[in-house]
């Protein structure tokens, strides 16, 4: 019996759309991400999850937006360190970085958008200005900056489509470049603003009146470490291969700030005289042990030892520096504030967030293999290289 | 407009809920979706409620406490800092922080910014609302207290200006030695129009009493006035860096033209494991 061949490519008006079997699965799941959303928006929240009135923000604020817009933090970091400090080298991920970026924030928009309740008024903060609320800054900022990502990514988009833009897109880019770094940096840290004000109901470890600056950083070395991720992702089914010398150095810059926020954490709880909380034994101060420890203290010392010159050490680095960062988000969230634990996000809940990383992943695969971002060159899934005679 | 809650002269009658539920027409009954918890407390329909609260005196004797609990109208409120639509403001006329249903997107913000844990959603509805009390600001125009006050049979709510209510509550407990010398929501976060004098310890009755005496608002201004000049600061840093760059470089002699890519290649095409 002839085996079925589902790695198949087909070419329809000029553009590539390839299916294997894992986008299939992701088709599914993406598709069932789109009715729960469907079902969320026509009857409200009854059916889809279980937030309560004690735990306000779920799984869709805490991992869609929060998360979402810190592994987003790629695109910025390393914009910063290509266009802002001219470190030329680290050119080959920008374009890749900036694609999931862009991706990122389009998904954070649609999670934000499931999340409010009365979403036919989502466009009322631009015109009743709640300019007190740093929520406000966060939801302009973040429309401001997918708006220039789009532009930026133009830059791309006009290699092949719409020609005769792309002289124009060069020119206003190293603008949009610069608006593109103010803009991430004020909403990274203001994602941690939000928490200011609920000092009283926050567990003291997760709390600081510094704690925008703790996203911020986090965000931007998280950046690194998720380029890295999705570096190796691009490797493993396009043999796009970046430079391991880059790679390390790249995960190093990251990887130094990191130190930089360790040692801020430390102060700030030697400071305020938090250290019995670290060290109480309850669910929360083990929750923040194994967050310091699993994300932030084992990395660093993978970095910057001789195990970052393996392969698998950047990678597992970069691959903790990942988790790390998700546990900071869900636990401000959740375990600084945990009171009864009635909330558990509903298999809706969960449809909706792995359905929405699914389309991006989609996304992310039709994009590169029609435009040029992975090397500056248009990719092709290697099985469809090995398994059909397209080429 | 203040009100002041004498705990001791509760008797538990819930009369003022009741009366909350006529004036602002909220239905009665059970909610079905949502699990409803031992305790009496606020839901979307219900605004205000009594706590029944059992504290053991040090002495060995159990003195049984009603405590009313509503939004608190804090003179800093957290939720209409933290929102971002300015459907939850401060009214000018009245201080009630009062509710604008057409101006919320339904971010729940402020539920999460409510230091109180005051406002309710309702879940149950395809395009929910917050709600919680707005301390009737309609009949406080025309002059009257709110329906919760004005209901009240034994006199344990008191309606009237803030700073006359608090020398009032402060010459209640000078005179009666059994009252706790602490006015609840002088200064806590700043201070609240409700206002509660007891007996009874506030923590034994379920009131948060480690807050400090400055509205959380504080730190969300704090760091938002140094927002946009530290973004400012920063682009011209990154716009200088740039320009410098580009007058160093505007000289470099053009870098030949890459050969374009049309062909499909993708590098080492055997290595890959992926299967996305």
């Amino acid at each position: 019996m002839k085996k079925l061949n589902l790695y198949r490519c087909y070419r329809i008006l000029g553009w590539d759309f390839t299916v294997t079997p894992a986008r299939i699965v992701l088709l599914c799941l993406a598709g069932l991400m789109a009715c729960v959303a469907v079902v969320r928006l026509l009857t409200g929240f009854q059916y889809v999850t279980h937030l309560t009135d004690e735990t306000p923000w779920g799984l869709w604020i805490s991992f869609d937006v929060l998360c979402g817009v810190a592994l987003a933090g790629g695109g910025y970091s390393t914009a910063l360190l290509v266009s802002g400090f001219k470190v030329k080298k680290y050119g080959v991920v920008a374009r890749s970085a900036l694609l999931t970026s862009l991706l990122g924030y389009i998904l954070v928009m649609a999670g934000l958008f499931l999340d409010i309740g009365l979403w036919p008024h989502f466009w009322r903060p631009f015109v009743s200005w709640g300019y007190t609320s740093v929520l406000f800054e966060v939801f302009w900022c973040i429309s401001i900056y997918t708006t220039i990502l789009t532009l930026e990514f133009h830059e791309v988009i006009t290699e092949r489509m719409f020609k005769w833009l792309h002289p124009y897109i060069l020119k206003i880019l190293p603008v949009l470049v610069i608006i593109g770094l103010i803009f991430p940096m004020m909403h990274q840290s203001s994602l941690g603003g939000l928490f200011l004000i609920a000092k009283s109901k926050m567990f003291p470890l997760w709390w600081s009146p510094i704690l925008p600056l703790y996203f911020l950083i986090s965000s931007f070395f998280v950046g690194s470490a998720m380029v890295c991720v999705e570096s190796d992702l691009a490797r493993r089914n396009y043999g796009h291969e970046v430079d391991s010398d880059i790679m390390r150095q790249l995960t190093r810059v990251g990887g130094a700030i990191m130190a930089i926020y360790l040692v801020m954490k430390i102060v700030d709880i030697t400071m305020h005289d938090e250290w019995g909380y670290v060290f109480l034994g309850t669910m929360q101060s083990n929750l923040y042990c194994l967050e310091m420890v699993l994300g932030i203290i084992i990395p660093l010392i993978i970095i910057f030892s001789p195990l970052a010159y393996k392969k698998w050490g950047v990678l597992t680095y970069s691959w903790l520096v990942v988790i790390g960062v998700v546990m900071n988000r869900l636990n401000c969230v959740f375990t600084a504030m945990y009171k009864s634990g009635d909330y558990f996000p509903s298999v809706f809940e969960f449809a909706v967030s792995i359905g929405l990383v699914s389309a991006g992943c989609l996304v992310y695969g039709v994009i590169v293999e029609n435009f040029n971002v992975l090397g500056n060159k248009r990719a092709t899934q290697h099985h469809i290289l090995q398994k059909t005679d397209l080429l | 407009m203040a009100v002041l809650v004498d705990i001791t002269k509760c008797i538990g009658c819930e009369s003022c809920s009741v009366a909350c539920k006529l004036w602002n027409k909220l239905p009665y009954g059970k909610k079905k979706s949502r699990k409803q918890k031992e305790e009496k407390d606020l839901d979307d329909d219900t605004w205000t409620v009594i706590q029944r609260k059992r504290v053991e005196a040090p002495s060995g004797k159990g003195y049984t406490r009603f405590v009313k609990k509503q939004c608190m109208h804090c003179l800093e409120p957290s939720c209409a800092s933290a929102c971002f639509s300015k459907a939850l403001r401060v009214d000018p006329e009245t201080h009630a922080v009062v509710y604008i249903p057409e101006l919320c997107v339904g971010c729940r913000y402020c539920m999460l910014a409510c230091p109180f844990e005051i406002p309710r959603y309702q879940w149950d509805e395809p395009l929910p609302l917050v709600t919680k009390c707005q301390l009737c600001a309609s009949r406080l125009k025309d002059g009257d207290a709110p329906a919760c006050v004005s209901a009240c049979p034994t006199g344990a709510l008191t309606f009237g200006g803030r700073d006359e209510l608090l020398t009032k509550a402060h010459a209640i407990i000078e005179k009666d030695h059994r009252y706790i010398n602490h006015v609840y929501g002088e200064k806590e976060l700043g201070g609240t129009e409700w206002l509660y004098i007891s007996d009874q310890p506030f923590e034994e009755l379920g009131f948060k009493t480690d807050f400090e005496d400055i509205p959380p608002s504080t730190y969300t201004h704090a760091y938002l006035s140094k927002v946009p000049f530290l973004a400012a600061a920063w682009g011209l840093f990154l716009a200088a860096i740039s320009w410098r760059y580009y007058k160093k470089h505007k000289n470099d002699p053009p870098k030949p033209p890459t050969p374009e890519e049309e062909t499909r290649e993708a590098g080492n095409h055997g290595e890959g494991d992926g299967m996305i």
